[in-house]
């Protein structure tokens, strides 16, 4: 097809439609350069906002769309046939172990469904990337920049049909007080509490009923 | 037969359209819709996107958890077909078919064994015949492989128009290599 006006063709002629999507499959990202462009993306968030709250929804908000893309992408990287999840404990398998793998190369170390409410899953990660050369002032000790990926999270949930309440991201050894053997162990646990929204509940138990009656 | 496909997003709009005719047995890829319901495909296109969302939620294997995204032909309505696929995103393609009718319905001198032979035409289609269904599932995936790199873009957000000719010449070459 010719080229109309108003499009421009990279240098190399090459368009985004030119590339393998498994092109970049088992490439690697510089740490360092993740480092330095995720602090310039905290630092450019932290200008503009009023609080701690503020600047993880912000952070947020810049994971979220990533989450939307890696969905895609990772379904149609994943071995044919390529399924969409229909469930909930499938899709956060998928975040815990497909999600995980592409973007910290190992799964996350633990997935629990809180007792307390069946809307709520935790998803646990003993040491997430992100927050592994962030040192956070006394001031600000509230603060999980793990929230990039908490709206990653969001994204993907959100993008395959599950909409969420919001999902976060806490330090645990805070929550805890201290935090025990676990907390000593792992000062920089982090869990992101998933929240589903009610609709997504009530579809899942229709679809467990239709799947044992 | 002619086509036409389109790219649902998430709010219900639609973000492609595309229209073509097949190009096997020596068809020349040019859509071209019986008058009768020319003005009517893009309204019985949408409304199968109700029977979409019936259907995406209801698991083949209920145990696996995971549905497949090709749906396979989910509506007719009169001598139209539509199959539909569903990306992990949620956007939803359909493609409807048009059976043709026979070539001489257009010369009028044969308009009466032309009428004839229209009804064997499209009665010989079926949407659910292995062979169908397997070039409608490739064209899908080679038109959701293109889908994805438009949605890696970091320019494009979700629920904008694709207006990229480069992915109109991925679906037309789709569409000339399977239908």
């Amino acid at each position: 097809m010719a080229a109309t006006p108003g499009l421009r063709y990279p240098s190399n002629k090459k368009t985004i439609y030119d590339r393998n999507l498994n092109r970049s499959k088992n490439a690697e990202l510089s740490r360092a350069a993740f480092a330095y462009l995720f602090v310039e993306m905290i630092s450019y968030a932290q200008k503009r906002v009023k609080g701690i709250a503020d600047l993880e929804r912000r952070l947020n908000q810049q994971g979220y769309p990533l989450g939307l893309r890696l969905l895609d992408l990772l379904l149609t990287r994943a071995s044919p046939p390529s399924l969409r999840p229909t469930r909930i404990l499938p899709l956060l398998q998928f975040i815990a172990q497909t999600l995980w793998r592409h973007l910290f190369s190992r799964p996350a170390d633990a997935l629990e469904k809180s007792e307390s409410d069946p809307a709520q899953y935790m998803l646990y990660d003993n040491d997430p990337l992100p927050n592994t050369y962030i040192s956070l002032p006394k001031e600000m000790s509230q603060l999980n920049c793990a929230a990039f990926v908490a709206g990653v999270i969001e994204g993907v949930c959100d993008g395959a049909g599950f909409p969420t309440t919001g999902v976060s991201a806490h330090s645990v050894g805070e929550q805890e007080g201290g935090g025990g053997v676990e907390g000593r162990m792992w000062p920089g646990k982090t869990v992101f509490l998933i929240c589903f929204r009610g609709e997504v509940l009530e579809r899942e138990e229709v679809l467990g009923r239709g799947g044992s009656g | 037969m002619s086509y036409y496909f389109s790219i649902i997003g998430t709010n219900d709009k639609a973000l492609y359209e595309h229209e073509f005719g097949t190009s096997k047995q020596g068809g020349d890829g040019i859509a071209r819709f019986p008058t009768e319901s020319r003005h009517h495909i893009q309204f019985v296109s949408n409304s199968s996107i109700d029977i979409v969302e019936e259907i995406q939620w209801s698991p083949t294997t209920p145990t696996s958890g995971g549905a497949p995204m090709y749906l396979k032909h989910i509506d007719k309505f009169q001598n139209l077909y539509v199959s539909g696929f569903i990306t992990g995103g949620n956007v939803k393609f359909l493609l409807l078919t048009a059976p043709a009718a026979a070539p001489a319905a257009r010369s009028s001198a044969l308009a009466s064994s032309a009428r004839a032979s229209a009804y064997p035409s499209s009665s010989n289609y079926n949407p659910t015949a292995p062979a169908t269904e397997e070039a409608v599932r490739n064209f899908f995936v080679d038109v959701y492989d293109a889908w994805v790199k438009t949605i890696m873009s970091p320019f494009y957000t979700v629920n904008d128009k694709v207006t990229s000719p480069v992915f109109r010449g991925r679906v037309a070459g789709a569409a000339k290599k399977y239908l």
